[in-house]
C-alpha cells in the first residue's frame, strides 16, 4: 500500500481579512480558517490514488490549535491521519523553517512513497515549500504537475513548464507540486463530516522531532528572511476617467481618450 | 581589478536560445551592482551556447559561467542545484536572482534548501537600502499587500516577476569573460518522455488581456469577448463565476484562486471587482472597465470607466478600435 504525505496550510479567505492604510490586516467576520485551496487540489491527487489503489494519507499541518480543524476536514474528505505541529518554538517560521519541520517530521514519520503539495498558498503565495521539502529530504520533485497519466510502479506525469508541457517518468518516492487545473477537489459528505468530529489529530512539538532535526532551524532562529514593513500597493495614478452611456457618441469618446493617451497604439489585430 | 563583491544570474535558455527573463535579471542584476559595486555574473546551462554566452555579456554580465552538457538541454532542478550551489560556495554572492517562472520557482527552493538560505519568491522589486542591505518587495495575500524582506544570512536568494523590469539596451561593444565549467552530472531520476506547446493560454505573460464576468447573461455571449480580444491581440480571462459555472476554462480565470497578471492593458466587461478578482489584476498597467453599476468597485482602480451596457459597449469598441488601428 502506497505511503502518502499532503502538506497543508491553514488560510483565511482573503474576503475576511482587512487591510488598513498601513497595511497591517484584521480578520473579521470568521470562526477560523480553512484549508488553503491550492492545497485541496493535493489532498485530491491522493485520495484518488487512495480510491484506486490503496494508500495511507497523512495530513501535516503547522500551526496553532485552531489548525486542528482543518486537519478534521482533511480526514472528512479522505486523509487517513491527521499530524499537527503546534509548538511556539516553530513561530515566524519563513518557507526555510517550515520546510525543514516538515521534512523532519516526515522523516520521524518512517517511510513513505509520494508527498503531494499545492501550488502555493493564498497568503504566503510562496509556492517554494514543496521543493524545499524535497531538497532537505533528498528526494526528487516535479513541479506545477497538471495530471497524472499513470501511476504503478513508475509515475507518469505531465508537468507545465514555461509554456511547454513535459511529459515525465518517475519513480517513488518522489514530492509532487499540482496545479490548480490538475483536477476539481470533492466535497466531504455529510456523514464524513460529522465522522472526522471525533477523529484523533496526532499533535507533536519541537521535543518530538529532536531525533531528526537541529532545533536550532525551527521558527524565529531558522529563518533568514523576516518581513521588514507591510505597505498597500498604491493605486496612485490611476487616471480614473469616467465615461457614461454605451451609445457609440460615448464609445468614442473612450477611444480618443485611449487614443490621445497611446493605449490603443499597443493594441495589435492579430 | 579583483573585487569580491558579486550577484549571480541564473539565465535560462530554451532550445539553445537564451530566454528573454534572463535579460530582466541582468538589468535588475545592475541596477544593484551599481549600487553595492559588485560585479555582476550569469550562469547558463545547457547545450550549444558558446556563442549565445555572449549575449549575456551584451545585456550587462561581467562573467558568465557556461554549463554545457547534453543532458542539461532540458531543466532537471537535481543536476542544476548541484552545479549551482558548488558555484555559489565558491563565489559567495551577496544575491542569487532567478526568474520567477517555472523553471526558477521549481530551482530557486532546491537552491535555498541546499544553502540554508533566504528565499523571497515572486518580487516585484529589489531594492538596497542605505547600508547596503537588499530588500525584496513581493506581494502577499494574493496582491493585497506589499511586504518589504529582508535576510539575515547570504546570499540571498530572490526569484523576479517577468516584467517587473525592462531589460538593458543589447550593446555588442560590452566586454567580458566567458568561463566554462566542466557540468559535474548524476543520474537524473525524472525522465522527459515528451515535449508539448502548451495549449494553455499564458495569462500571466499576456501584454492585453480581455476578460467577462457576471455581467454576462449566458455562455455563448462571450463570443464578443473573444472577437474584442482578438481586435486588441488580447488573451480572453475571466472572473471566477464564470469558471464556476463552466463557461470557461480554470486556465482563463483572474484572481485569487487563479492567475495574477500584470498586462499593459486590462479590460474588465462586465465585472463588479470582487476583493478576489482586484487581488489577481491590481498590478495591470493600464485598466479600462466595463460595467452597468457606476459604484462597482472595479471603477475605483480603473484608469478608463465606462458605466453602460456591455452589450451595446463591447460591439461599439470593437468597431472603434478596427477604424482606428488598421
Amino acid at each position: 500500500m502506497l505511503k502518502i504525505i499532503v502538506p497543508i496550510k491553514q488560510v483565511v479567505d482573503l474576503s475576511h481579512i482587512k487591510f488598513d492604510d498601513d497595511g497591517v490586516g484584521t480578520i473579521e467576520n470568521t470562526t477560523g480558517g480553512e484549508i488553503n485551496p491550492f492545497d485541496l487540489n493535493a489532498l485530491e491527487v491522493a485520495v484518488q490514488i487512495k480510491d484506486k489503489l490503496g494508500a495511507t494519507i497523512n495530513v501535516i499541518s503547522m500551526g496553532e490549535q485552531g489548525a486542528d480543524s482543518i486537519l478534521k476536514d482533511a480526514i472528512a474528505r479522505g486523509a487517513t491521519e491527521a499530524f499537527l505541529l503546534e509548538d511556539s518554538a516553530f513561530k515566524d517560521s519563513d518557507t526555510l523553517a517550515t520546510s525543514y519541520t516538515i521534512a523532519s517530521t516526515i522523516r520521524k514519520m518512517g517511510d513513505f512513497d509520494l508527498i503531494v503539495c499545492g501550488e502555493k498558498s493564498v497568503d504566503g503565495d510562496t509556492g517554494q515549500v514543496g521543493p524545499e521539502i524535497a531538497e532537505h529530504l533528498g528526494i526528487p520533485h516535479v513541479a506545477y504537475v497538471s495530471k497524472i497519466e499513470e501511476i504503478g510502479e513508475k509515475l507518469v506525469l505531465v508537468s507545465d513548464m514555461d509554456g511547454e508541457q513535459h511529459t515525465v517518468e518517475c519513480s517513488f518516492p518522489i514530492l509532487l507540486t499540482v496545479t490548480k487545473n490538475i483536477n476539481t477537489p470533492r466535497l466531504p459528505s455529510l456523514r464524513d463530516k460529522l465522522n472526522s468530529r471525533k477523529a484523533k489529530v496526532e499533535i507533536w512539538h519541537s521535543d518530538d522531532l529532536i531525533s531528526e532535526a537541529n532545533i536550532n532551524r525551527f521558527g524565529n532562529a531558522g529563518s533568514p528572511t523576516f518581513v521588514d514593513k507591510i505597505t498597500l500597493p498604491s493605486e496612485g495614478g490611476r487616471k480614473g476617467k469616467t465615461f457614461k452611456g454605451s451609445d457609440l457618441e460615448t464609445v468614442k469618446e473612450l477611444t480618443n481618450e485611449l487614443e490621445k493617451d497611446e493605449i490603443l497604439k499597443g493594441f495589435s489585430t492579430k | 581589478m579583483t573585487n569580491n563583491k558579486n550577484i549571480i544570474i541564473i539565465a535560462e535558455q530554451q532550445n539553445s536560445k537564451i530566454k528573454s527573463i534572463s535579460y530582466e535579471l541582468l538589468s535588475k542584476g545592475k541596477d544593484i551592482a551599481e549600487k553595492t559595486g559588485a560585479d555582476l555574473f550569469a550562469v547558463l546551462l545547457g547545450e550549444q551556447l558558446d556563442n549565445e554566452a555572449n549575449e549575456l555579456i551584451y545585456y550587462g554580465a561581467d562573467k558568465v559561467f557556461l554549463y554545457q552538457h547534453s543532458s542539461f538541454r532540458d531543466f532537471d532542478p537535481q543536476n542544476f542545484k548541484l552545479n549551482i550551489v558548488n558555484l555559489v560556495q565558491e563565489q559567495k554572492p551577496d544575491l542569487l536572482l532567478l526568474g520567477a517562472s517555472h523553471l526558477g520557482r521549481s530551482l530557486a527552493p532546491r537552491l535555498a534548501a541546499a544553502l540554508q538560505a533566504g528565499l523571497s519568491a515572486d518580487c516585484v522589486g529589489i531594492e538596497v537600502d542605505d547600508e547596503g542591505n537588499i530588500i525584496q518587495i513581493r506581494p502577499a495575500f494574493s496582491g493585497s499587500v506589499l511586504a518589504y524582506v529582508k535576510t539575515k544570512t547570504k546570499p540571498v536568494i530572490a526569484t523576479l516577476r517577468y516584467k517587473s523590469t525592462q531589460s538593458r539596451k543589447r550593446d555588442t561593444s560590452r566586454k567580458g569573460e566567458v568561463i566554462t565549467r566542466e557540468a559535474e552530472t548524476i543520474p537524473s531520476l525524472i525522465t522527459i518522455l515528451r515535449k508539448q506547446k502548451s495549449g494553455d493560454i499564458n495569462l500571466t505573460e499576456a501584454d492585453i488581456i480581455v476578460s467577462g464576468g457576471r455581467g454576462f447573461k449566458k455562455a455563448d455571449d462571450l463570443s464578443i469577448l473573444a472577437e474584442l480580444a482578438k481586435t486588441c491581440g488580447g488573451v480572453i480571462g475571466a472572473s471566477r463565476p464564470l469558471v464556476d459555472d463552466g463557461w470557461i476554462g480554470k486556465e482563463h480565470q483572474v484572481g485569487f484562486s487563479g492567475n495574477t497578471v500584470k498586462p499593459k492593458v486590462y479590460i474588465a466587461c462586465g465585472i463588479s471587482g470582487s476583493s478576489q478578482h482586484l487581488a489577481g489584476m491590481r498590478r495591470s498597467d493600464i485598466i479600462i472597465a466595463i460595467n452597468t453599476d457606476p459604484s462597482a468597485p472595479i471603477f475605483k482602480i480603473a484608469d478608463y470607466g465606462i458605466v453602460g451596457d456591455l452589450y451595446e459597449i463591447v460591439p461599439n469598441l470593437i468597431s472603434e478600435i478596427k477604424g482606428r488601428i488598421l
